[in-house]
Order: C-alpha cells, then sequence, then structure tokens
C-alpha cells in the first residue's frame, strides 16, 4: 500500500543503490565478456543479487513512505531483529548441508567409489566446500546473528541503519554461495580456510567493512554505559577477520575476466602468511566470536550472571594479545626457521592460560544451579561445548610441540582435535545459542520440545566421541606406522598399507558423522515446529518495523 | 644477515618479553583494582537488564 511521501530516499538508501546498481552493471560487463565459464556464472550471480536488492531499496521505499523505524517505541528500544531471523535461519540451512557433505566425503575415505568418478563430487572439491560450509557458513551466521542480537539487547539500542543490516547478512550469505559453487565448479586458492577467489574476497571485504560499521555504530550508539564482555570478543572477532582476511588475500588476478590470481608473495613467506591467518582464522572466529556466544548465553539460560566479570577481562585481553602468535606451529620441519615454528609452539603453550580461564568461567558460571543441568538439555548442551573447548585447548598446545607434532602431523589424529573442538565446542555453544534465540526471536515461550533437545544432545554426543575416539586411534596407529623402521632400517609399512589399517577406523568415524547430522536432522524438525506451532509469549507485542526489505 | 637476525632476535628475546609482562601487569591491575569492583559486578548484570 502506498503511503504519502515524505521526501527522497535517505543517504543510505540512495548510496547502497547507487553502489549496487554500478555492480550490477559490472558484473554484466564481466559476464559478457569473459571467457572463464565459473566467472559467467559468479558475475550473473552478482548481477542478480544486486538487481533485486535495488529493486527491494526502492519496493520498501515506496511501501512505507521512506519513514525510518522509530528507535524506541513506548520508551523501549525497538530492536532490529529481522535480519537476526534470518541469520538463524540461515545457519540452520548451512548447517544441515554443511554436516552432509562432511558425513558423504567421511563415506568417501571409507568407500572411495563414493566420488563417483566425477569432477564435482570428488574429495578434493567437496572437503573446501565441508569446511567453509560448516565454519564460515554455519558458524558465520550464528555469528552475525548472535552478534546482532546481543550487541542490540546488551546496548538496548536499535542498529543503525534500515538498509545495512540487511545489506550485511545477505551480502555474507551471497559469498557462501560464490565460495561454495566456486569450490564445485573447480576454483579455489588451494589455501585452507581461504579457498574463495579475488573476486570472492573483495566482495567479502566490502561486506565485512559494513559489518564493522554496523557493529561499531550501535556500540557508539549505546545507552548502557558499560560495553558487555560478549561485545567486546564480538569486535575482537570482527576487527582481527578483517586484518587477517586482507593480509592473506594479497593477490593479483590474471585479468578482471578471469578467476585465477596469484599472491603478491611466494614459497614459506606464503606459507607463513596463510597460517598465521589459518591458526588465527581458529582464534578469532572459531574461538573469540565463539566466547563471545558463551559469554551471553550461558548466564542468560542459567539465569546467573558470569562466575567473574574480572576474569573475563583478564582473559580477554591474554587472548587477544597471544593467539596471533601461534600460527607457526602449522609449520614444524618445514622451510620456516625453527626459531619461527619455536616460537609459534611457546605461545600456544602459554595460550592453555587464557583458555582455560575462559572454560573455567563459562563452568563455574553454573556453581550453585548445577541442578539445572539435570532439567535443561540447552544448558546441558552448552555446558558440555565449553567443557570440549577446555579439552580441545588442552590437546591443542600439545600437538604444537615439535616432538609431538612429528608424531600427529599430517595424520589423522589433527582431523580428530579439530572436530573435538568443531563439533564439540562451536557446534555445541552454536546449538545452544540457537535454541534459546529462536524461541526468543518468534516470541515463544519455549522450544516445541525439550525431549528432541535430549534426543539431539545424546546422539550427537555419541557422534562426537566415536569420531575423536577413532581419529585418535587412527592417527596415533597411522603416525607410528610411517615412522617404523625395520632392523635394516627400511620402512616397515608401504603408505598403502596404513590407509588399509585405518579403513575399521574410517567406518567408525563416518558412524559418529551420522549420529551428528541425524542430531541436527532432529534440531531443526524441532526449531521449525517451534516457529510454527510454538505457545506465544503473553503480552509482548511485536516489534514494530522488525520487516525490512527482504522479508 | 645473520648480525640483523640475531640483532632483532635478541631485540625480540628481551623486549618482547618486557612488553607482554607489562601489559598483563595493566590487565591484571585494571581488572583486579579495588575501586573498579562495583562497576563490574555491575557490568555482569548488563544482560539481564533488558527491556
Amino acid at each position: 500500500m502506498a503511503h504519502k511521501k515524505t521526501g527522497l530516499v535517505s543517504l543510505e538508501e540512495g548510496g547502497f543503490a547507487i553502489f549496487l546498481v554500478l555492480l550490477a552493471f559490472v558484473c554484466i560487463i564481466v559476464a559478457g565478456k569473459t571467457f572463464d565459464q565459473v566467472m559467467a556464472f559468479h558475475a550473473g550471480i552478482g548481477a542478480l543479487f544486486a538487481a533485486v536488492s535495488v529493486f527491494l531499496i526502492f519496493k520498501n521505499f515506496f511501501d512505507d513512505g521512506g519513514e525510518p523505524f522509530p528507535a524506541e517505541i513506548d520508551g523501549k528500544p525497538n530492536y532490529n531483529m529481522g535480519p537476526v531471523k534470518f541469520g538463524a535461519v540461515a545457519a540452520m540451512f548451512w548447517g544441515l548441508a554443511g554436516f552432509t557433505v562432511g558425513l558423504i566425503i567421511a563415506l568417501q575415505l571409507a568407500w572411495p567409489a563414493l566420488n563417483f568418478d566425477l569432477p564435482w563430487t570428488n574429495f578434493g572439491r567437496l572437503r573446501p566446500l565441508h569446511t567453509s560450509a560448516v565454519i564460515f557458513a554455519f558458524g558465520g551466521n550464528v555469528l552475525l546473528a548472535t552478534s546482532m542480537y546481543v550487541v542490540q539487547r546488551t546496548c538496548r539500542v536499535r542498529m543503525p541503519g534500515k538498509i545495512l543490516p540487511w545489506f550485511v547478512i545477505l551480502g555474507y550469505n551471497v559469498f557462501i554461495v560464490l565460495a561454495g559453487t566456486g569450490y564445485l565448479l573447480g576454483v579455489t586458492q588451494s589455501k585452507e580456510y581461504a579457498e574463495p577467489e579475488w573476486y570472492a574476497d573483495l566482495w567479502l571485504t566490502i561486506v565485512w567493512v559494513f559489518y564493522l560499521l554496523l557493529f561499531l555504530g550501535t556500540l557508539w550508539k549505546r545507552k548502557e554505559p558499560h560495553i558487555y564482555v560478549a561485545n567486546w570478543f564480538y569486535l575482537a572477532f570482527i576487527v582481527t577477520i578483517a586484518m587477517l582476511h586482507i593480509i592473506n588475500n594479497l593477490t593479483v588476478p590474471v585479468s578482471i575476466y578471469s578467476t585465477k590470481s596469484y599472491i603478491v608473495w611466494a614459497g614459506v613467506q606464503d606459507a607463513m602468511v596463510q597460517w598465521w591467518y589459518g591458526h588465527n582464522a581458529v582464534g578469532f572466529f572459531l574461538t573469540a566470536g565463539f566466547l563471545a556466544i558463551m559469554y551471553y548465553f550461558i548466564p542468560k539460560r542459567a539465569d546467573r550472571p558470569v562466575y567473574s566479570y574480572r576474569l573475563s577481562i583478564i582473559h580477554f585481553w591474554a587472548l587477544i594479545f597471544l593467539y596471533i602468535w601461534a600460527g607457526p606451529h602449522h609449520l614444524h620441519y618445514t622451510a620456516l626457521p625453527q626459531w619461527a615454528s619455536t616460537l609459534g609452539a611457546t605461545f600456544s603453550i602459554i595460550l592453555w592460560m587464557p583458555s582455560w580461564g575462559g572454560m573455567i568461567n563459562g563452568l563455574m558460571t553454573l556453581s550453585g544451579a548445577w541442578d539445572k543441568l539435570r532439567t535443561d538439555p540447552v544448558l546441558r548442551m552448552m555446558v558440555v561445548s565449553v567443557a570440549f573447548y577446555g579439552m580441545s585447548t588442552f590437546e591443542g598446545p600439545l600437538m604444537s610441540l615439535r616432538s609431538v607434532n612429528s608424531l600427529s602431523h599430517y595424520t589423522d589424529w589433527t582431523i580428530g582435535h579439530v572436530h573435538s573442538g568443531a563439533l564439540g565446542w562451536v557446534g555445541y555453544i552454536s546449538f545452544g545459542a540457537l535454541y534459546c534465540l529462536i524461541p526468543w526471536l518468534w516470541n515463544k515461550k519455549q522450544l516445541y520440545s525439550l525431549k528432541l533437545v535430549d534426543w539431539h544432545f545424546w546422539l550427537s554426543t555419541i557422534g562426537i566421541v566415536l569420531y575423536i575416539t577413532a581419529m585418535w586411534v587412527s592417527g596415533i596407529m597411522q603416525g607410528l606406522m610411517w615412522r617404523a623402521y625395520d632392523s635394516l632400517g627400511f620402512l616397515e609399512y608401504s603408505f598403502v598399507e596404513t590407509v588399509e589399517a585405518m579403513h575399521p577406523f574410517y567406518i567408525i568415524r563416518a558412524l559418529g558423522g551420522a549420529l551428528f547430522v541425524l542430531g541436527a536432522v532432529i534440531m531443526a524438525y524441532n526449531l521449525w515446529m517451534t516457529v510454527r506451532h510454538g505457545e506465544a509469549e503473553e503480552a509482548e507485542a511485536t516489534p514494530v518495523g522488525s520487516l525490512a526489505p527482504a522479508e | 644477515m645473520n648480525e640483523t637476525y640475531n640483532a632483532f632476535a635478541s631485540f625480540a628475546q628481551t623486549w618482547g618479553l618486557v612488553y607482554f609482562v607489562v601489559l598483563f601487569g595493566i590487565v591484571l591491575a585494571y581488572a583486579l583494582w579495588p575501586k573498579n569492583a562495583k562497576k563490574f559486578d555491575d557490568a555482569a548484570q548488563i544482560p539481564f537488564r533488558e527491556d
């Protein structure tokens, strides 16, 4: 319906519209002139996204008369939860996709025939699809959604901008689509966790800068004088990821019509920058970001303030200043100078302290309320997540020592370590956050079924235990077989013998993965039913203006 | 080459340590300063003060 016009489009609407129109034209030109079919496809996606966004900006403007949404209604902040809802749903969707692809590649390792001899479905292409889908698509959307929620709530103010929050969340998901389809079609930089090529990287940089502005803008407008600790962790995550992403992707494209690019440095420098990036993706994406979730959602769910706010400050600064140095431990026994790898290992050991500071703070928040673990499976999930955080941050520094690394590196032990952190810590804290967030966002009293959460918890816990124990055994066995010599000094086993010996463990791992996927399917059903049929929370009006362009 | 390396290494091994110890000292002082106690207790309640 048309309202009477109150004026011109705002600077924000006009600015985004002009930017997106220009982007659409550039994309169309590139798509038309390129010799590279994947580039044509991706430029087409870009043009479509930009054009539809411009349409939505103007449609929205004409529908609501260009009136800005009120920052407050009846003295209460009018929070902008539309983009948060989108992010939460996207996280669940990408989570299911990413976990399933993980299961498929686990099955491929056990039964290689499942590669189907097709380029698009072989392990080499599906593996980065899996890692990016779970880390950046699932984890990223969880972080974006929760950060937008938490920063508004703890600052007691509406996020700035009408288009900006939607640009951030939708633009990020466009990046995911570009990255994921690129891998399947064979476009990759071949750098772990940094596989997307230059144009996708450039797009993410733009989105990320706007994300930073959105977050800072919300902090700037805050009504609460103190910035709550969760926001410090989110801010560290946003700023550091921007820095890491830009530096590790300083590439020169072959041409703007080509998907291929080359990094400006080469050899061991490239390797060092890559693992400085890679390890801090763990430190600031998978740790700092999810610690922010811990610091908000565990106190909320347990209905108790964090155990020690002072400890949270100490462990925040210690974590931030130490993590950035630990990267070289990924390059023991390589062309990297030994002092650099020693430095990486030393800082990894020092990281025990801040890591465990965080774990203690998360766990002890429950002190005096441990009985809640019996009755609330959501809280149990988050507490187990923190326990997994403690375990994998204990294991990691051990594996960073050169002597341990000589056994563990390049074996399945690393895969087991990563998954105790990823499935246990990141996965469970995200599940817990989504189980809290969905009823809050849709104004429901509670989840559709706590019993189903229980099922999810136990199925995936058994799955994780199967997964990591199988990988420990298989990894250590693999490492020992590689270094076994016979009495004449020859290697005792050929490579294929190690592969044969690992086969049973690969099957156990795939079984664990299947249980984890099954748990996630139950979760998706439970959340769907919560939104559709959950009992509404009384006496809480739906916030006006939560509808925005893409709804 | 070797001299530059040695110079950098000895600088890092001495002043690097001082840098981290001083930083940690500042953080500890800020977090544990008795006057700040009330402020932090109050901050811990922020998640429960929402509208």
